[in-house]
């Protein structure tokens, strides 16, 4: 893992005692809140419905176990025990005193966090593929590229006020785990035909309000360029983009009015005027590869003995294994998915108990390293295959043994109406009951590969437009209503769901899923044929018919 | 009629104009005002609140006095008022903590 050098120390230690002094004048009156607000979003402090709001950067969704102990800790002592991982891979704490925050910043700063670059209109904390450096098949470990961005966009003068806020999401594999085609920039690593490593640019994509794929630019940049490259994007878009409009100011607004074609031009333009301003040194790159060179594996057989026995004899762990487990680079490992979709937890909460022990599961079993999915999960990206069973019986002695990865229970979720003061309509009853209706494990089993993914409103932070099945909660004459959408995927394979039809009333969205996945259950060819593949097969057509010709 | 809600600026907490103290973290104990020379004066003491440092975010909210109670009119305030629907262990909904014996 990256650690600061003194310069990364001094900037977060300098910002917290900038942010205290803030805080101080705030209180003081020497600030008003119009003169506050933006300096505390600059710092992820948000004010929500019930209380303020500290969003924390997890850089690329990597942690220590250090760090994630001082995560429990901020949630026992500064708040009221637990903690959300949201989709952007961050954490927030949902109940936290504007007076504590900046002991909270400085607790966060000495495991080398902060709450910098997760909000406010800059370059967003990078987000990754949370199996990075582990996957089997990975063209490249993507993570010494996302903290060179890290290190490149952190406080970039240049780039702090641009017309909406930029996320850029980074992936080394095929298969995408990093939802890169709903980013403003997606960057995938890929090997050219003479063998090179360096970067495929996605640009333009997003959700919100105006869904939009995001468009491929450049089948290749080299290493050096990366951050020439990256640069000249952004300067296009920061000259160019709508300022006037915030439903217009976005990238993919830009890059969709203007065409790909007229960008892509001004873009190179750009590019070859400034190519080698920021080009990267070997040296530099070597540096920060460096600190993810590859833990201390053991060389060990393809299988174990013991994993195999284990899984034989015991149910529960075959059932763990068949959905959370995963192929790993290095023989003899395995990389774990741990569930934060228990029934009647919210999901992406965790408790600080859980946090602990997560964090001492991953000190003994996964070489010191764990992960944040953006489908608001937990990740041991390090486990031998010898210790899997063990490491399931502890997840399941904290509460975080759901065998339900990729299940129709694994279900993205916003805070919603409950906590959030942009929301429209609440996400996680609507969750809860979604995972009541769908307990039965088996029943989860048949229906297969299924992403439930929804939002309380049109921002879209629940990912609803690329839910298999999406749903989106509105306002509708101060009643909340909940729209359908089917068919969309945030993976290599992306795509935007349609809407159904008319939205439905909380009691019965939830039946209307259910109507969903009988009416897929009854058309699909053979149980390999999943929800996604049978959708676009078959259309929106049978589903529309089911869900609204009995009405 | 409307109650006049923000939250508190050290803690964030959602309070209300009451009826016998200035800012009041129970709905119950809110002032309702009935017409809009009472709204304009739970706007001015909002505004006096704001420059003192008290409370942030101060708005008007619609509500109806059913059988004595105060009851918000959107599903927002409604949660403002109780906490997350999903916790009834948090906010103002938490069963108050046991008493020290």
């Amino acid at each position: 893992m990256y650690r600061y050098d003194e310069f990364d120390q001094q900037a977060v230690d300098e910002r917290v005692a900038q942010f205290r002094g803030q805080v101080g004048r705030r209180l003081k009156g020497e600030l008003t809140e119009d003169q506050f607000k933006p300096l505390r979003l600059m710092n992820g402090l948000y004010l929500q419905l019930h209380a303020y709001m500290l969003r924390v950067a997890i850089p690329y969704g990597t942690l220590s176990p250090r760090q994630m102990r001082m995560l429990a800790h901020v949630a026992r002592k500064y708040d009221k025990g637990y903690g959300h991982f949201t989709t952007r891979q961050n954490i927030q704490y949902n109940w936290p005193r504007l007076v504590d925050t900046p002991d909270i910043l400085a607790d966060l700063a000495t495991v080398e966090m902060h709450g910098i670059q997760t909000s406010g209109n800059c370059i967003r904390n990078v987000t990754s593929d949370p199996f990075s450096g582990v996957a089997a098949g990975e063209v490249e470990d993507p993570r010494p590229w996302c903290e060179i961005i890290r290190q490149w966009s952190s406080f970039h003068p240049e780039f702090s006020y641009l017309p909406r806020k930029f996320k850029i999401a980074v992936t080394g594999s095929e298969h995408d785990r990093a939802a890169i085609k709903l980013h403003d920039i997606g960057i995938r690593v890929v090997r050219n035909a003479a063998g090179e490593t360096g970067f495929e640019f996605w640009i333009g994509g997003g959700m919100g309000r105006t869904p939009i794929i995001a468009k491929k630019i450049r089948d290749f940049v080299p290493k050096a360029d990366l951050l020439d490259y990256a640069t000249a994007c952004l300067r296009v878009y920061n000259e160019l983009g709508r300022r006037d409009n915030i439903y217009k100011a976005r990238i993919k607004i830009l890059v969709h009015e203007m065409g790909l074609e007229k960008y892509s031009a001004l873009v190179d333009e750009e590019f070859a005027r400034s190519q080698g301003t920021v080009k990267l040194p070997d040296a530099e790159i070597a540096r920060i590869q460096a600190y993810f060179a590859p833990p201390a594996y053991e060389t060990l057989p393809a299988t174990s003995t013991a994993f195999e026995a284990r899984r034989f004899e015991d149910k529960g762990f075959r059932t763990f294994v068949r959905t959370n487990v995963h192929a790993h680079k290095v023989p003899g490992y395995a990389i774990v998915s741990v569930s934060l979709k228990a029934p009647g937890v919210a999901p992406g909460d965790a408790s600080a108990d859980q946090m602990d022990a997560v964090a001492d599961i991953a000190e003994r079993y996964s070489l010191d390293e764990l992960r944040v999915t953006h489908e608001q999960n937990l990740v041991l990206p390090n486990v031998k295959l010898d210790d899997l069973y063990t490491v399931w019986k502890q997840l399941s002695a904290a509460g975080l043994g759901s065998a339900n990865i990729g299940l129709i229970s694994d279900i993205i979720c916003c805070p919603g109406l409950d906590y959030c003061d942009l929301a429209n309509a609440r996400s996680i009853p609507i969750a809860d009951e979604l995972q009541q209706r769908f307990a039965d494990l088996e029943r989860q089993y048949a229906i297969g590969s299924l992403k439930i993914k929804m939002s309380g409103c049109i921002n879209a932070c629940g990912h609803h437009h690329v839910g298999h099945i999406g749903i989106l909660g509105v306002d509708k004459h101060g009643k909340e209503l909940y729209q359908l959408q089917l068919g969309g995927s945030g993976a290599e394979d992306a795509s935007i769901g349609q809407i159904t039809g008319a939205g439905f009333p909380p009691e019965r969205i939830v039946g209307a899923v259910e109507t969903v996945i009988e009416t897929y259950l009854s058309l699909r060819h053979g149980d390999a044929e999943t929800f996604l593949d049978c959708y676009r097969r078959v259309g929106l057509a049978p589903f529309k018919a089911a869900l609204y010709e009995a009405r | 009629m409307k109650v006049l809600t923000a939250n508190r600026l050290d803690d964030g907490a959602v309070v209300y104009i009451g009826k016998a103290a200035p800012w009041v973290e129970d709905l119950a104990s809110a002032l309702v005002a009935v017409d809009v020379g009472a709204e304009g004066q739970l706007t001015e003491t909002a505004a006096t609140a704001v420059k003192a440092r008290l409370v942030v975010g101060a708005y008007l909210m619609p509500v109806t006095v059913e059988d004595g109670r105060i009851l918000p009119a959107s599903v927002r305030e409604r949660i403002r008022a109780a906490g997350p629907s999903n916790r009834p262990d948090l906010g103002k909904q938490a069963p108050a903590p046991a008493l020290p014996r």
